[in-house]
C-alpha cells in the first residue's frame, strides 16, 4: 500500500471536507472555536478507523444486499462508545457539541470510506485511510474554527487555552458576531474550498511545469 | 395551540433547520441543481420526518421502560432505515405516480442529518406525540422552504461568472451564507 499516496489524499487532494464535501453539517455548525473543532475533529477520527478496521475484516461476510443496514449499525454503535465516554470524561465538549455527537452516525464521511474504501481493501490499508482521512477532516474543521473564532470572537483557542477563555486578539468591542452564527459558516467554507481548489491548481501548474522542464 | 404554532414558526422561520441549525446540508447542497427536484427531495424529507417522529415517540418509551436509553441513537437510526425503507416499498405499490417523484430520493433520505436530529431534539425537549409529530412534519417544512429558495438562486447564480476558484460548490455556499443572512432577519420574531 502506498501510505504517502493516502496521507497526501486525506490531507489535500481528496480531502472530505473541501474535496469530496462529505460531513458538512458538523463542519458548519460546529466550529465556533478551537476546542469545538479539535474535539469534533478527534471523535470522527476515532469512530473512522475503529469503523474501517471492523467493515474491512468484515467485508467477505457481510452479504452485499443489506451492507448499507450493516454498516450504518456499526457506526452506531461506535457512536454511542464515544458519545458515552465523552459524557463520562469531557462532559465539558459533550455540551458544547451536544446532538452533533449522536448525529456522527449519519455523517457522510464514516458511511461514504466504509462503502468507498473499507469494503474493497485490507484491514490495514483501511486503518491508515482511517487516520488519514481522520486527519485531513480535522485540519479542515480547526482551519475553519481559527478563522471563524478570530473574526466572531476575536479571540484564538477559546475553550482550550487561558483558563478556556481563549487568547484574546482583537479587542472585544470589534469583532463580527455574525461570523460565529450560521451565515459566517457558509462563508468560511466558501472561502476555505476556493483556497483550497486555488492550491491544488497552483501544485498542478508546478508539477506540468516540472515535465515540461524534463 | 400556542405551543403549536410556536413550533411552527420556530421551525419554519426562526430555527430553520437548515440555515439556522445546519442539520441536512449534504442534500442541501447536492439536490439544490433545480426547483423540481429540491421540492420532490423536500417533500420525500417532510413525510419521512413527520413519521419518523411519530414512531420514534414510541419506540423512546419502549426504551424507557426497558431501561436501555443508552441505545437511542442505535435504535433510531435502524428505525428510520426501516421506515424508509417500507415507506419506499408502499409507494412502489399502492402510489406509483408519487414513487416516480419522489424515487431517486427516498434512499437519501436515511443519512440526512435532519431526520436523525429531529427525533433527538424532540426527545430532548420531551415533546408529547403531537407536539414530535407536528415538529417533524415542520421541520420538514422549513427544510422544504430553505431548499427551494436555495436552488432558484442557484439556478441564476449558475448563469452568472465568478473567479475561477470559486466557481462550483465555494459559490454555492457563499449564497447559501446570504440566504442565512435573510433568515436571521427572523430571529426576533416571537409570538409569546
Amino acid at each position: 500500500m502506498n501510505f504517502k499516496k493516502q496521507f497526501n489524499e486525506g490531507l489535500l487532494t481528496k480531502n472530505p471536507v473541501t474535496v469530496q464535501l462529505l460531513g458538512m453539517c458538523s463542519t458548519l455548525a460546529i466550529t465556533t472555536s478551537l476546542f469545538n473543532g479539535i474535539g469534533m475533529g478527534l471523535a470522527v477520527t476515532a469512530i473512522l478507523i475503529c469503523s474501517n478496521i471492523l467493515i474491512s475484516a468484515l467485508r467477505n461476510f457481510i452479504p452485499s444486499q443489506i451492507r448499507i443496514a450493516a454498516y450504518i449499525t456499526i457506526i452506531a454503535g461506535f457512536v454511542t462508545v464515544v458519545d458515552l465516554l465523552l459524557k463520562a470524561f469531557i462532559p465539558a465538549l459533550s455540551e458544547s457539541l451536544g446532538v452533533f455527537i449522536p448525529l456522527i452516525v449519519v455523517n457522510c464521511i464514516i458511511l461514504g470510506r466504509a462503502e468507498g474504501f473499507a469494503s474493497k481493501n485490507t484491514v490495514l490499508a483501511s486503518a491508515v485511510d482511517g487516520i488519514c482521512q481522520g486527519i485531513g477532516y480535522t485540519i479542515a474543521l480547526v482551519i475553519m474554527c481559527v478563522v471563524r473564532e478570530l473574526l466572531g470572537s476575536g479571540t484564538f483557542g477559546g475553550g482550550l487555552l487561558n483558563n478556556g477563555e481563549g487568547i484574546r486578539i482583537i479587542p472585544a468591542q470589534f469583532p463580527a458576531m455574525q461570523m460565529v452564527m450560521p451565515v459566517g459558516g457558509f462563508l468560511t467554507l466558501g472561502f476555505v474550498i476556493a483556497g483550497s481548489q486555488w492550491l491544488m491548481k497552483r501544485l498542478e501548474m508546478k508539477n506540468k511545469k516540472k515535465e515540461a522542464a524534463k | 395551540m400556542e405551543a403549536i404554532l410556536g413550533i411552527l414558526i420556530s421551525a419554519l422561520l426562526t430555527q430553520n433547520f437548515i440555515l439556522v441549525k445546519f442539520y441536512g446540508i449534504c442534500p442541501f447542497m447536492g439536490v439544490s441543481k433545480k426547483i423540481d427536484t429540491a421540492l420532490g427531495m423536500g417533500m420525500a424529507v417532510t413525510f419521512v420526518m413527520a413519521l419518523a417522529s411519530a414512531a420514534c415517540y414510541g419506540i423512546n418509551l419502549a426504551l424507557i421502560a426497558l431501561d436501555l436509553e443508552y441505545m437511542q441513537t442505535v435504535v433510531f437510526i435502524l428505525a428510520i432505515a426501516s421506515i424508509v425503507q417500507v415507506v419506499e416499498m408502499f409507494l412502489k405499490k399502492s402510489v406509483p405516480a408519487l414513487y416516480k417523484a419522489l424515487g431517486v430520493f427516498l434512499p437519501l433520505i436515511t443519512t440526512n442529518c435532519a431526520v436523525l436530529g429531529v427525533v433527538l431534539v424532540n426527545v430532548q425537549q420531551g415533546y408529547n406525540f403531537l407536539l414530535s409529530t407536528i415538529n417533524g412534519a415542520a421541520g420538514g417544512l422549513g427544510f422544504t422552504l430553505a431548499i427551494v429558495l436555495f436552488a432558484s438562486i442557484r439556478e441564476r447564480v449558475n448563469k452568472t461568472e465568478c473567479p475561477e476558484c470559486f466557481k462550483g460548490f465555494p459559490i454555492a455556499l457563499i449564497s447559501a451564507g446570504l440566504l442565512a443572512l435573510a433568515f436571521m432577519g427572523f430571529s426576533g420574531l416571537s409570538i409569546f
